[in-house]
C-alpha cells in the first residue's frame, strides 16, 4: 500500500475520469454536467471563481461526496459503485490537502503527519518519526513536531496539511489551495515542493489555486470551471494563447467581462 | 379548517421525524458494535475517553451524590419522625440511591459535562471537516472517535454510580446520626437489612445503559452537526436534552423491568 504501483505496463493515460457530473445542494445547482480528465502522472490545475465549486469538485474525486448523475472513475474504478471497504481501497492511494487544512486538533502536528503512517504501514515507531521529521523539513517547518494545532498560523497549518498529505507518497495528491495565505517566498517554495515530489514520484497531482503565478509553475494542463463546467482545457502554453473571454478575465483579474462579480 | 390540517400535518412531520431520528440513532449504535467486535481496538484512546468521562466527573458526582444523601436523610427524617421510625432513614437513603438517584443523577451530571463535550467535540471535528479528512485517510470515523467514546461511557457510568452510591449514603449518616440523633446502629443494621446486593447491580445495569445512551445520543448529534459554530452549539444542546429525556423515560421503563 506504500507505493505500490501496477505491475503492468502503464498505458492508460488517464488516472481520474469526471463524466457528466450534476450536483446540486438544495435549489443550487454547483456542477452541471462536468466532464473533466486527469492525466496520469501529471499535474492538472483546476481555476475557477470563489464559490464555483471547485473543492465541491475535489470531493467528488476522493468520494466525500456523491454526484446526483454522472460517474467518477478512479484508476478505471467507478467509485459510486464501492462500498466503504472498496472505497478504502482506493482511498488509499490519495492524499489530499484540505483547504482550511483540517488538521485533527487533538493531535500535535507530530501525531497529524503521522496518522496515515501509523494507520496503514508496519513501521517501526522511529522509523515514522523520521520520515514526519523529513517531510516537515520538505514544507519548511522542522522543529514543531510538538505544537498543538492552534497554536500555529493559518499558513503554517496548511504546511502541516501539506505535509499529511504527502506523508504516505501516494499515488494521486489532491491539493485545495495550497498556497493561499503564504507569503511569495513560501507561496515559491510550496510550488517546488510540488513539482519536486510530482516528478520525483510520478505522483498524478490535482491542484486548485488562485494564484496565477503558481497555476503556470505547477501545472502541466490547467482546466478552468465556471458555471458548473470546465470550459477550457489544455497546457499552459494554449491556456496563456487561449482568447476565450471568461478565462482572459480570470486571468488578468479585470473587472470587465462575462464574470460579474457583484 | 386550514389551520387545523396544517397543524395536523405539522404534528405528523414532526412525529414521523423523531421516530426517524430514533432509527438513524440504532444505525449508529449497530455499526458501533460491529465494528467493537472487529480489533485492534484503539486503547489509547479508550483510556483517554475513560480519564475525561469518570475521573474527571468524579468531583462533581461526589458533590451532587453527597448532598443528595443529605437531603433525603432530612426529608426522610420528617416524614418518618410521625411514626417513630426515624431508624428507617438509613435504609430509604440507601435504597433511594442505589436504586434510583445514584445512576440517574451520575447520569444525568455527565450529560452535562461529558455528553454535550461529546456533541461539541465532534461537531467542530465535522464543521472544521476533520471527520472528512478520517475518510480522505482511509480511517473509519466510528471505529476513531465513537467507538472509544461509548465504551469509555458504558464502563464508566456504573464506576462512577458506585461512588455516587455511597457518597450519598454517607451524606445520609452524617446528616442522620450526628446531626438528627438517629441511632447509629439502628441506620447501619437497616441498611444491612432493607438493602440487598441486587438493589445495588440493578442500579449499576441501569447505570450502564445511561452511559450507553449519553455517550451514542452525543457523538450522534456531534457527528451529524451542519451550520457552522451555530451548529455545534445547536448540536451541542440538543444532544444534552435528548440524552436527558431518554435517561428519564428508559429509567421508568428499566425499573418496571427489573424491581
Ligand atoms: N456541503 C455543502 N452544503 C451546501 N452547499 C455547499 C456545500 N459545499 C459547498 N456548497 C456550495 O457550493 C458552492 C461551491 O463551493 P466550493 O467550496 O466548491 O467553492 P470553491 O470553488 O472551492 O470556492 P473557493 O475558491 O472560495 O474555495 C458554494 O456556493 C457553496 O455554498
Ligand atoms: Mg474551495
Amino acid at each position: 500500500m506504500f507505493l505500490t504501483r501496477n505491475t503492468q505496463p502503464v498505458t492508460r493515460k488517464y488516472m481520474i475520469k469526471l463524466v457528466d457530473i450534476h450536483k446540486s445542494f438544495g435549489q443550487q445547482k454547483v456542477l452541471d454536467g462536468l466532464n473533466l480528465d486527469i492525466e496520469d502522472g501529471k499535474t492538472t490545475v483546476i481555476i475557477g471563481g470563489s464559490g464555483g465549486g471547485k473543492s465541491v469538485l475535489l470531493k467528488h474525486i476522493i468520494g466525500l461526496l456523491k454526484p446526483d448523475s454522472g460517474q467518477v472513475f478512479v484508476d478505471d474504478i467507478d467509485i459510486a459503485s464501492l462500498n466503504d471497504k472498496g472505497l478504502n481501497e482506493v482511498r488509499k492511494k490519495f492524499g489530499m490537502l484540505f483547504q482550511e487544512a483540517a488538521l485533527f486538533d487533538s493531535m500535535n502536528v507530530m501525531g497529524n503527519v503521522a496518522f496515515p503512517l501509523r494507520e496503514h504501514t508496519r513501521k517501526k515507531e522511529k522509523e515514522i518519526r523520521e520520515i514526519v521529521r523529513e517531510r516537515l523539513k520538505a514544507v519548511g517547518l522542522l522543529g514543531v513536531e510538538n505544537k498543538m494545532p492552534s497554536e500555529l498560523s493559518g499558513g503554517m497549518r496548511k504546511r502541516v496539511g501539506l505535509a499529511r498529505a504527502i506523508a504516505m507518497h501516494p499515488q494521486i495528491v489532491l491539493f485545495d489551495e495550497p498556497t493561499t495565505g503564504l507569503d511569495p517566498v513560501m507561496t515559491e517554495a510550496i510550488n517546488e515542493l510540488i513539482v519536486e515530489t510530482q516528478k520525483n514520484f510520478d505522483l498524478t497531482c490535482v491542484v486548485i489555486s488562485h494564484d496565477v503565478q503558481s497555476i503556470f509553475t505547477v501545472g502541466h494542463k490547467i482546466a478552468m470551471l465556471y458555471k458548473g463546467r470546465i470550459i477550457e482545457y489544455g497546457t499552459p502554453e494554449k491556456i496563456k494563447m487561449s482568447s476565450n473571454p471568461v478565462l482572459r478575465q480570470f486571468l488578468s483579474g479585470s473587472l470587465e467581462g462575462p464574470i460579474s462579480v457583484i | 379548517m386550514n389551520k387545523i390540517a396544517a397543524t395536523v400535518d405539522n404534528f405528523g412531520r414532526a412525529i414521523l421525524e423523531n421516530i426517524e431520528e430514533m432509527g438513524r440513532i440504532l444505525i449508529l449504535f449497530l455499526s458501533v458494535l460491529a465494528w467493537m467486535a472487529r480489533p485492534p481496538l484503539k486503547l489509547r484512546l479508550i483510556f483517554k475517553q475513560m480519564e475525561f468521562v469518570g475521573v474527571k466527573s468524579i468531583f462533581v458526582v461526589v458533590l451532587t451524590g453527597t448532598f443528595t444523601g443529605m437531603v433525603m436523610a432530612l426529608q426522610g427524617y420528617y416524614g418518618f419522625r410521625m411514626f417513630n421510625a426515624e431508624s428507617l432513614v438509613g435504609s430509604t437513603v440507601a435504597l433511594g440511591m442505589t436504586r434510583e438517584l445514584g445512576p440517574v443523577l451520575t447520569a444525568l451530571m455527565v450529560t452535562a459535562r461529558a455528553g454535550s463535550a461529546m456533541a461539541a467535540e465532534l461537531g467542530t471535528m465535522r464543521v472544521t471537516e476533520q471527520i472528512d479528512a478520517l475518510y480522505v485517510m482511509a480511517a473509519n470515523p466510528v471505529k476513531h472517535l465513537i467507538v472509544p467514546r461509548v465504551i469509555a461511557g458504558v464502563i464508566m457510568l456504573p464506576a462512577l454510580t458506585i461512588v455516587s452510591d455511597f457518597m450519598g449514603i454517607l451524606g445520609g449518616y452524617f446528616v442522620g446520626v450526628p446531626v438528627l440523633g438517629i441511632n447509629s446502629g439502628a441506620f447501619i443494621n437497616n441498611i444491612n437489612k432493607l438493602v440487598d446486593l441486587g438493589d445495588i447491580y440493578n442500579g449499576l445495569i441501569k447505570a450502564a445503559f445511561f452511559g450507553l445512551i449519553l455517550s451514542v445520543v452525543g457523538c450522534y448529534k456531534g457527528f451529524n452537526t451542519t451550520g457552522g459554530a451555530e451548529g455545534v452549539g445547536k448540536a451541542t444542546t440538543e444532544a444534552v436534552v435528548l440524552a436527558a429525556i431518554s435517561i428519564l423515560i428508559s429509567d421508568y421503563f428499566l425499573t418496571a423491568i427489573m424491581f
